[in-house]
């Protein structure tokens, strides 16, 4: 019996959500009286053994370079092989959007029951139980696994990399690769930014910014802050952001430590993307934007006066710190 | 060429959400139901754009639930579709739900199946790929757009901060999000259409249930907002650094 996890990889290097899936899965092995082991598909920058340090004993490797594109049926049919190869009974992925492609077709495969989009380390006490969240983060359910072999997605930042001691042994996994039947064309990325569904702080504009012109405003307290942009979905409407920023219900949803919101009002559906932030400030001229009951910090304002303060504040508080 | 677009029945965005028997079952008393807005707004209406561009297209909805998911099944067929099914059982858990649509989707050798990129009220975002699997199909997960090229498709999928282009031959399921279409209103002439539409119940298989909800939680209520002057801005860092621990 095993743990083993899917290590995601863009470029070469393995995703910060993977690195929060070993930790949490070395720790589900942990629980669990076993060894926790991870896969990695495609040609890897990274140093293997070195990820031992997040608690994982062996990482499988298939080095093969057609693997360096995604493809959700090729990936499920060899992690269905080294699940049965090393005997995994619980399998972890980072709830991002390989994750949510590749979990439910293994589901399916290894008939082994699915929670996506975990918040906590299961319950052991009465079976074996996975933190969700349910209702676009206005509750939680409690959802026991029932079969044999378990899948369980975790959310992004819901739990934090833990580094110890210790290499991991790098082992080739020998598997035939399927052919894909999807064809990538083109990968448009925006490089070099923080990735949204990653970052730990989000600094997020609306309609309340006036327009596009005005988003230094933003874009400044971000890199003050090594933080993601977002934005509302009236702002992404108007192309004033690319539509990869949007958060809300019809967005992403993200999950930071920190959202400061910066001219949002607060719709629901807004919220029903970004509620799952652990902390919330929200920077708003109306006094009744109803943001400000969903907020843990705010500032009744203007953003054009009071963000560029923050943002001042806080370059000199890194400056202090070093 | 045969469509199949799985539609959902959720709460409304806005209702207040409790629950009953030792928080066991959610409370639907003066709860407004409606179409899971993902796929009344993007798969629905993008199927009923290809068949609108194509009329030979047949258009199939399905969902699994109880008969109180017929008003919400006519509203759908209001917006447009030539036929509903809906498969008579209570919403087990996402691998129950995929499996009785993968034995209907079975019999009717669909070429394009469209679900939405999740349900508001589960947020699994599971069926997609478990019909896909079930079926032995390729999946899509996340689409931001989608072409039809005879017998092959060009789909936009959303990855971490940016886009990739697939390609792909039919048949495909694809789970769709913002950017593949724009939310319609039914007009009176699809409300009428709806209430003569064929709506088939059908009864379903066994199926396995791997998961199940034991409880269900409501979070903590917020402290409520502590506020800072807008001539104070320091305070919030200082806030947010020393008691938040955010930075």
């Amino acid at each position: 019996m095993s743990v083993l996890i899917f290590l995601d990889q863009s470029e070469g290097h393995i995703k910060k959500n993977s690195l929060e899936a070993a930790s949490y899965g070395a720790k589900v092995a942990e629980m669990l009286n076993t060894t926790a082991e991870g896969i990695v598909l495609g040609t890897i920058k990274d140093e293997l053994a070195g990820l031992g340090k997040y608690g994982l004993k062996k990482i499988h490797t298939v080095k093969n370079e057609v693997l360096n594109n995604f493809d959700d049926a090729v990936f499920t049919y060899i992690m269905a092989e080294a699940a049965k190869n090393i005997d995994a009974k619980v399998i972890i992925f980072s709830n991002n959007f390989n994750g949510r492609a590749i979990a439910p077709r293994l589901s399916v495969r290894l008939k082994a029951g699915l929670v996506s989009g975990a918040l906590a380390l299961p319950d052991l006490s009465n079976g074996f139980v996975v933190k969700k969240n349910v209702f676009s983060g206005k509750a939680f359910a409690n959802v026991s696994i029932k079969s044999d072999i378990k899948i369980i997605s975790l959310n992004a930042n819901a739990y934090k990399i833990t580094e110890g001691e210790g290499t991991a042994e790098t082992v080739e996994l020998n598997v035939d690769i399927p052919q894909a039947k999807v064809k990538v064309k083109e990968v448009n990325k925006v490089l070099g930014e923080v990735p949204l569904s990653e970052a730990e702080i989000v600094v997020s504009g609306g309609r309340g910014l006036k327009g596009p012109e005005n988003w230094q405003i933003v874009t400044d307290l971000a890199k003050a802050l090594g933080a993601a942009t977002s934005c509302s979905r009236p702002v992404s409407d108007s192309d004033w952001r690319p539509h990869h920023e949007h958060v809300g219900q019809t967005g992403l949803t993200i999950s930071p430590n920190l959202y400061i919101a910066i001219g949002i009002s607060g719709a629901i559906q807004h919220l029903a993307g970004v509620n799952r932030s652990k902390t919330i400030v929200v920077i708003n001229k109306d006094p009744e934007a109803p943001f400000f009951k969903a907020a843990d910090y705010g500032i009744v304002g203007d953003a054009f006066e009071v963000v560029p303060k923050i943002t001042e504040a806080i370059k000199k508080l890194n400056g202090a710190q070093h | 060429m045969k469509i199949l677009v799985c539609i959902s029945k959720t709460p409304d965005t806005t209702a207040k959400i409790a629950f009953t028997d030792n928080n066991t079952k959610f409370a639907e008393s003066g709860v407004q139901f409606i179409l899971n807005p993902y796929d009344e707004t993007y798969s629905l209406v993008r199927a009923i754009e290809l068949k609108e561009a194509d009329p030979s297209i047949v258009l199939h909805l399905i969902n699994v639930g109880g008969a109180d998911s017929d008003p919400i099944i006519r509203k759908a067929l209001a917006l447009g579709g030539d036929e509903a099914f809906r498969v008579n059982s209570d919403s087990q858990d996402s691998f129950y739900i995929a499996s009785q649509i993968a034995e209907v989707a079975k019999q009717n050798n669909y070429d394009l199946i469209f679900t939405g990129k999740e349900t508001i009220d589960y947020n699994g975002s599971s069926i997609g790929g478990m019909i896909a699997e079930l079926l032995g199909l390729p999946f899509i997960s996340l689409a931001t757009k989608f072409t039809l090229n005879a017998t092959a498709a060009t789909v936009n999928r959303e990855i971490e901060g940016g886009e990739e282009v697939d390609e792909v031959t039919l048949p495909v399921v694809v789970s769709c999000q913002k950017g593949v279409a724009v939310q319609r209103i039914p007009n009176m002439r699809g409300i009428m259409g709806a209430r003569t539409k064929p709506l088939k119940v059908i009864e379903p298989v066994n199926a396995d249930t791997l998961t199940t909800v034991d409880s269900f939680e409501l979070p903590p209520p917020k402290a409520g907002v502590k506020l800072v002057a807008a001539d104070n801005p320091e305070e919030l860092v200082r806030l947010l650094h020393e008691e938040a621990k955010v930075f």
